[in-house]
């Protein structure tokens, strides 16, 4: 047995949740708590890839990317580098599918405590980062949490986008969902049973360990406790 | 002291006051909706007026928008009307969150009696209890100045009498001027200097008063 695509599965997964994590938290902390005008356009650009088929962000990404498009024509001139056909595709795909998840978790765990909790803070004489640090993301880290763990499994049950942008290449960009569709294609369903069930039990592991984890610790900030 | 003259369209009025407070505990009084939190808001920098002065102890905080001393370096003191603590760190962590001498707050605990809570967390101690730890948090900062919102509204009548009478004790050991909100007109008799009645945003009426002494 190849266990190529576990790895390189885990791997996207991965570097895509931690992208999607930065920019997530940076993009709703900037967005939910000011008005500006065009902020419900731009809202509504981010959460986007959630209700397009992945084919659509497939072929957005391939028109950004590829090797006439906007951006991969610039990166092949510049750095003689393409996106396209590559594992960083990939990463690209599940970025962007799965990054309306991340925001969405992100701006409400923002939004879910006393806005005068952080206000308190800055009278006592704390800079706008020590507030960021000590008081809004510890509170708003459960929720946080949660954005983290569906944008990992998101990420790695990305399909369509992915096989659009990083195509099929055994070793190269063979994730488990692309391994799965091929080896049924090929008719190798033990190959597709086995990458099923590691699927399966990967997003129901992640799903599990969420739900113990904010059982567990979410209460425990929770001024509803108190009122018992 | 503190010199306030503000001008601030609000949503369905405008605010247009002018007060001031020696060291002395200054009554805004008012029904709900009136503008009393949005005064307390802009002296400690938490909002902007649109135009206007505000003065503490003779430096300028807010000069029509091109002086505008940000938050953090205003030094004022703040108890908000749900006190705001920090959920997640204990009483001791919310009490020196700001605070800048060790010393001085070992004295402050002693005076408000809440050493005992130190390692709880909010969550964990009564309304009275919360209500005197986020007034240790806001005078933890050596503040020149104390804003009030309704800091005695959540609480039962007797603790509410207790809460008063001590932070009238605390004001003649630290003697800063104070500003509280609050809707309740014996409250504002018994604790103030001198009561602003405000009604839609204006001062309708300034009473000097020597009730609590």
């Amino acid at each position: 047995m190849n266990y190529t695509p576990l790895l390189l599965s885990l791997k996207i997964a991965s570097i895509a949740t931690i992208i999607v994590f930065i920019i997530g938290i940076f993009l709703a902390r900037i967005i939910a708590r000011n008005s500006f005008p065009g902020k419900n356009v731009v809202e509504s650009i981010i959460l986007l890839p959630m209700v397009l088929p992945p084919t659509v962000v497939g072929f957005g990404l391939l028109y950004l990317f590829g090797k006439n498009g906007i951006i991969g024509s610039l990166l092949l001139e510049w750095f003689n580098f393409q996106i396209v056909f590559t594992w960083i595709g990939a990463v690209i795909a599940s970025v962007v599918v799965s990054f309306p998840l991340m925001y969405q978790s992100a701006s409400a765990a923002f939004q879910n405590f006393d806005l005068n909790i952080e206000n308190a803070a800055l009278t006592m004489g704390a800079s706008k980062w020590k507030v960021f640090w000590t008081i809004s993301f510890p509170l708003a880290f459960p929720g946080l949490l949660a954005g983290t763990v569906l944008t990992f499994a998101r990420a790695l049950g990305e399909f369509g986008a992915t096989l659009m942008i990083a195509g099929y290449i055994p070793n190269k960009t063979e994730t488990i969902p692309l391994a799965i569709y091929f080896a049924v294609e090929s008719g190798n369903m033990e190959a597709a049973t086995f990458w099923v069930i590691i699927i399966v039990l990967l997003g129901f592991s992640s799903i599990m360990w969420l739900n113990w984890w904010t059982k567990r610790n979410i209460l425990r900030f929770s001024e509803i406790n108190n009122k018992r | 002291m503190l010199f306030l003259e503000i001008r601030k369209k609000l949503s369905s009025f405008e605010l247009d006051v002018q007060l001031k407070a020696e060291n002395e505990i200054v009554i805004l009084f008012g029904p709900s909706g009136s503008g009393k939190t949005t005064i307390l808001n802009c002296i400690s920098g938490l909002a902007t007026p649109d135009s206007g002065t505000i003065t503490l102890n003779n430096i300028p905080l807010f000069k029509n928008k091109k002086e505008n001393v940000p938050i953090q370096k205003r030094n004022i003191g703040y108890l908000f009307q749900d006190y705001a603590l920090f959920p997640h760190m204990t009483v001791k962590k919310n009490i020196y969150y700001g605070a800048r001498e060790q010393e001085f707050v070992h004295q402050l605990v002693e005076v408000l009696e809440i050493g005992h809570l130190m390692e709880k967390y909010p969550r964990q101690i009564s309304g009275g209890e919360k209500q005197r730890v986020a007034l240790a948090r806001a005078l933890a900062t050596k503040p020149q100045l104390l804003l009030l919102d309704e800091p005695f509204s959540a609480l039962d009548q007797h603790i509410r009498q207790e809460c008063q009478d001590e932070l009238l004790r605390l004001h003649q050991t630290w003697n800063i001027p104070v500003i509280m909100v609050t809707h309740d007109y014996q409250e504002a008799q018994k604790m103030a200097d001198r009561i602003y009645k405000i009604n839609k945003g204006q001062i309708s009426e300034e009473i000097k008063s020597n009730f609590s002494q």
